[in-house]
């Protein structure tokens, strides 16, 4: 072989190079059109500044088993005396770290996930409209017998008789004191 | 004196002969039951002792034995009264602290809204007359009647607030001392009955004072007194330097501006809400940028990720601005400047391919376009392996 073959192989081999550099995405993964895309969506909602970790598990099994995407929310709850487009400083002083927890939780995983804010005059308005504005193929909250913490009971019965989407719903459990909460947030935030 | 007199006089004499505005402090309190007014009635009794003309010109003791006993051999100066629709109200008497002239006067609740008929319609325009009279005054005043903080403390609590200052009256303040106990001290203090009569205690307990109340608004008002105090120690260091004319704006010059740079996509939520809890330490405003390419088409995700989006913007009290340009570093470069942003927070740039490998990456050109902007790239903590513990 000689030196002029070598060199052509040397430049074919590089612009071969150059080539794979520009048309095959970085760092080996698969480019976003490729990936399997997730084909259902699981709403995770929650009021306060945390949820049951069964909850976070079943919607993290589901997701892996279904190839979903989970949907955290975090339901802020309006004051009669304040606008409904108010912002709302004070509440979201405790549900964003919980949003950040369940988000980096989730997509430690794998899962793709897609956070959401619902604002409204309770908890049960803000599931509502949210629900108007985007559909869901499952929803899944945890009975909690103090109706501060989440969902009343009451809104549990309108969640089932109202929403056209697949509701789960936790009984409560003696686990429940195992919750997820924003001091599970990775780093400073 | 007859106006050719008044003409006679040299300003500069004019501005000696003029009475020195009086000395302000105003004792700023969470809620009820803090202590302020006591706390006002003990250096009220310092003074006293220091050899200083002190007379209380109103006092509300709320029915509370200690407020009123702490406020024995101070001389008070009887209310007016005055009428209003068949009913005697009971206000301040202003002409009377203005004939009486002592060296401090205590006037409690800054934020009360007199009785129509009296000279003013707030207290704190009657507290701005006696300090022009020269008077120095201690005052009290709770964190939820300033008026930049009452939407936020009505979220809080559900209750509005209808007595409210304007904020510039705080901040006219000589000196700001904050009555802080710990929300536990203070719902201990309601319980033992030294905040409200027995019969409000239970209906207090199930609304306002509650600790997870007490202690958002203990947070809002260590925040407030910080502010504050950061704006007067700016105004002070820049007084007699070659700043000088600066010094009116010095709590502007403490002031952050961030913005965040977002696309129609679900990780733009992560780098929305750093951004909001940076803008939340330092105080500062919170600007939200999207620059879309000249006829870019969004994606039905596309659109409900820019939904998500928006509501996040407006829960969270941010303005979302939406830039149309080929040009995504002069787009940034030139609502920063409009804007005054002082902090860019951006995500992980996209990993870039073939020879705009080459290219000067974004938060670089940002530092070169921006001397004195701050550039912030936000991590994504999932892909750290500890972000699965906790």
């Amino acid at each position: 072989m000689n030196t002029a073959t070598i060199v052509l192989a040397a430049a074919g081999g590089a612009l071969l190079g150059i080539a794979a550099g520009y048309w095959l995405p970085p760092h080996g993964r698969l480019a976003a059109r490729d990936r399997p895309r997730p084909v259902r969506r699981i709403l995770l909602p929650f009021t306060g500044q945390e949820i049951s970790r069964r909850a976070f598990e079943a919607a993290v099994r589901l997701a892996k088993a279904e190839n979903a995407t989970i949907m955290p929310a975090f339901l802020a709850q309006v004051p009669m005396s304040l606008p409904l487009e108010s912002a709302l400083p004070v509440q979201c002083a405790r549900g964003m770290p919980l949003l950040e927890a369940i988000e980096q939780r989730v997509s430690s995983q794998g899962i793709p996930v897609e956070s959401r804010v619902g604002r409204g005059r309770s908890a049960r308005d803000a599931l509502r409209r949210l629900i108007d504005q985007e559909h869901f193929d499952r929803i899944i909250v945890s009975a909690d017998e103090d109706p501060r913490v989440g969902l009343s009971y009451e809104d549990l019965r309108w969640l089932l008789k109202r929403v056209p989407a697949e509701i789960l719903i936790l009984r409560p459990a003696p686990e429940d004191t195992r919750r997820i909460s924003a001091g599970a947030v990775s780093g400073h935030f | 004196m007859t106006a050719q007199a008044d003409r006679s006089i040299p300003p500069e004499a004019a501005a000696q002969s003029a009475p020195r505005r009086g000395h302000l402090k105003v004792f700023l309190g969470m809620a009820a039951g803090v202590g302020k007014t006591y706390f006002m009635l003990l250096e009220g009794h310092a003074e006293q002792e220091a050899g200083r003309d002190v007379v209380i010109g109103l006092l509300e003791t709320h029915g509370r034995e200690e407020t009123a006993l702490v406020a024995e051999g101070l001389p008070l100066l009887p209310r007016r009264r005055v009428r209003y629709r068949e009913t005697a109200l009971e206000e301040m008497d202003l002409p009377a602290i203005l004939r009486r002239a002592p060296e401090l006067c205590l006037i409690d609740e800054l934020a009360h809204t007199n009785a129509p008929g009296t000279e003013h319609t707030k207290r704190y325009e009657d507290v701005e007359e006696v300090l022009a009279a020269g008077i120095d005054v201690l005052s009290t005043l709770n964190v939820q009647h300033l008026e930049s903080l009452n939407d936020q403390i009505t979220e809080l609590s559900g209750v509005r607030v209808r007595e409210t200052i304007p904020d510039a009256i705080l901040g006219r303040a000589d000196e700001v001392e904050l009555i802080d106990v710990t929300p536990h001290a203070l719902l201990d203090r309601l319980r033992a009955g030294k905040v409200y009569p027995p019969e409000r205690v239970d209906a207090a307990l199930n609304n306002f004072f509650r600790v997870e109340n007490l202690s958002a608004l203990r947070e809002v008002a260590l925040h407030q007194v910080a502010r504050e105090v950061g704006a007067k120690r700016m105004t002070t260091e820049l007084v007699g330097s070659r700043a000088e004319s600066l010094a009116a704006d010095a709590p502007q010059a403490v002031s952050e501006r961030l913005l965040a740079l977002v696309e129609p996509d679900p990780g733009a939520q992560r780098v929305v809400r750093r951004a909001w809890r940076s803008a939340q330490r330092l105080g500062a405003e919170l600007d939200l940028l999207w620059v879309r390419r000249p006829g870019q088409q969004l994606s039905d995700d596309d659109q409900r990720s820019l939904l998500a989006l928006t509501q996040l913007a407006s829960v969270l009290g941010a303005k979302l601005l939406a830039e149309e340009s080929d040009d995504l570093a002069g787009a940034i470069v030139e609502v920063a400047k409009r804007r005054g942003t002082t902090y860019i927070l951006m995500g992980h740039p996209r990993p870039v391919r073939g020879l705009a490998r080459l290219r000067v990456p974004l938060p670089q050109r940002l530092l070169q376009r921006l001397p004195g902007v701050d550039v912030r790239i936000v991590a994504d903590r999932a892909r750290r392996p500890e972000a699965d513990e906790s």
